[in-house]
């Protein structure tokens, strides 16, 4: 069994998702190859080379490759799929774009966001927002999976993997990067902090926002936020934590003026430890709370701040 | 320019599903059925583009059992013009269902065909990608804003760092996120023109696809629980739980 690895960077570094993947994919088989596909991303390739359990790094440098565009990253993938038994990606924005469409292209199944590897075939991911986790086998030739990161331990740096070029340049020309917004903060990011703060509907608008950010500062923690507080347009998007949004497991995550919808909790519950504050003593946030605080958020918030 | 939008018939957002005792799967008997809330987007969004003048006609296309002719009257209501039923009493896998769709597509040559990101039963997030890698079109997934201008479109996608914008030449396949739009509701009178409304049921032969499963389901089990903590009375009595007890600050 061979496994091939679809790294998330950012042409200079390898962003952690793919270390959880590369843990997935170590717990199938021992024979891992890393594809850094992108743009002058000779830096990514040296840093992935050094992940643990890693034998290869495949680098594709070439400007079809600069933003990981689905249509040219398939193409790629699927030409170097020839030999592998299984194609991992994290179960991000990036692997989530890219990889159903290797698979249609190989013909084969994708199976989503795995949460347990029980054997090279068979694989455990949640369903209906986390209420069920199915047991799936599947029953192809090449193994399509993209991996939830929260579910996996980061691999170790102690590797020295070989590093080889891959010339085959998949330029579909069907879609051209125009450009993006990236929310830019020193805080962590919310899916590798710590400890995560989020605001609810209950925070009222964008600017009290601020309140929870003078907790995080003190703690080290990211902010993020619930769907309704998204959709009120009190923040961005990139805050949502939820089914359909980022999935966030972090040893403390404090949810504040936040109700508790299925929805939600299915981006969160696997926190090591969880902490409400609420005004209602009934928000269902309680029923999976550690420690549950009915308190005015608006009170108790900055007196969280203040005693740390 | 037709539009195709996908609508798919799941349990009801609100209904917290439970596993069946012998863990099989879950128990959807009786259970309420509604459309994918996705799929309520992307039928916001081509009724948008037709109302905008930039579609002509709009498509509703379900792959499923006799009941999810339910759903397709829903988006008939909403404002399709006609609705195409794929037979088919299981419950296919992504592939499959990106197959059958691709298929109509041959058929009814769209400009634009627009998904939800992802159903809320299987949470897959799938279908969408496999038919751009199937039918050659463009891709835009997580779609915040669709932007048709003549031969190109810019498509503005929910990523985990923010938002991208890209541009991709027509035709395009868009999967909704949940800030392209907000759903309307459907008038009484558009719920009983939409009767009359045409709604066309094709099986898989006739569109040439031989279903193919590549998962076996094995078993369902219910999540671990987590149960309640306590309620601590201050902040005060919060902080010295979380320093001396839980140990994480």
């Amino acid at each position: 069994m061979s496994i091939l690895v679809i790294a998330e960077h950012d042409n200079d570094s390898i962003k952690s998702s793919t270390l959880n993947t590369v843990t997935a994919a170590l717990a199938i088989a021992d024979d891992v190859t890393v594809l850094v596909a992108g743009s002058n991303c000779q830096g990514a390739a040296q840093s992935a080379a050094k992940i643990s359990g890693v034998s290869t790094v495949l680098v594709a440098d070439n400007p079809a490759y600069a933003n990981q565009l689905a249509e040219n990253m398939r193409a790629l993938i699927v030409e170097l799929a020839e030999g592998k038994s299984h194609l991992l990606a994290p179960a991000t924005t990036s692997g989530k774009n890219i990889m159903p469409g290797v698979a249609a292209l190989l013909d084969v199944g994708q199976i989503s966001e795995i949460i347990k590897v029980e054997s090279a075939d068979v694989f455990e991911r949640p369903v209906y927002a986390g209420n069920a986790v199915a047991k799936v086998q599947s029953l192809d030739a090449i193994k399509v999976i993209t991996v939830r990161t929260t579910a996996f331990e980061e691999a170790g740096d102690t590797g020295s993997a070989s590093i080889e070029e891959v010339t085959a340049i998949c330029d579909a020309g069907k879609s051209t990067f125009i450009g993006e917004e990236v929310v830019v903060s020193e805080r962590p990011e919310l899916t590798a902090a710590k400890i995560v703060i989020s605001g609810g509907r209950g925070m009222g608008n964008g600017e009290n926002f601020g309140l929870l950010e003078a907790v995080a500062d003190k703690l080290g923690a990211a902010v993020g936020a619930s769907r309704a507080a998204v959709d009120a347009g009190f923040v961005s998007n990139d805050m949502q934590v939820g089914q359909t949004g980022k999935i966030v497991a972090p040893d403390l995550y404090i949810a504040v003026g936040i109700s508790g919808a299925i929805q939600h909790l299915a981006g969160m519950k696997d926190s090591k430890v969880i902490v409400a504050i609420n005004k209602d003593e009934e928000a269902p946030i309680f029923s999976i709370a550690d420690y549950g605080l009915v308190a005015d958020l608006f009170e108790a918030v900055p007196e969280l701040e203040s005693s740390l | 320019m037709k539009v195709i939008v996908t609508v798919k018939r799941v349990i009801d957002y609100n209904v917290k599903v439970r596993v069946k005792a012998d863990g099989s799967d879950v128990d959807l008997n009786n259970v309420k059925m509604a459309m994918n809330p996705f799929c309520e987007i992307a039928v916001e969004e081509a009724i948008r583009l037709k109302e905008s003048g930039v579609a002509t006609e709009v498509i509703a296309v379900s792959v499923g059992p006799k009941a999810c002719q339910e759903q397709l009257r829903t988006a008939l209501a909403l404002g399709a013009d006609r609705a195409i039923q794929v037979e088919s009493d299981e419950q296919l896998e992504s592939l499959n269902v990106a197959k059958l769709l691709a298929k109509v597509i041959e058929q009814e040559q769209p400009g634009v065909v627009i998904l939800g990101k992802q159903a809320i039963d299987t949470d897959n997030n799938q279908t969408g990608q496999m038919l751009s890698a199937l039918t050659g079109m463009a891709q835009g997934t997580f779609a915040s804003k669709i932007d048709i201008q003549g031969d190109k479109a810019l498509v503005t996608r929910e990523v985990d760092g923010g938002l991208q914008t890209i541009e991709l030449a027509m035709p395009i396949i868009a999967t909704t996120d949940l800030r392209l739009n907000e759903p309307r509701y459907a008038s009484l009178p558009n719920i009983m023109k939409a009767k009359r409304k045409p709604l066309e049921v094709k099986t898989a032969e006739e569109l040439g696809v031989s279903i193919k499963a590549h998962t076996k389901l094995l078993s369902v089990g219910a999540p671990a629980e987590r149960k309640a903590g306590i309620k601590v009375a201050d902040v005060a009595e919060l902080v010295d739980k979380l320093k001396n007890e839980a140990k994480v600050i």
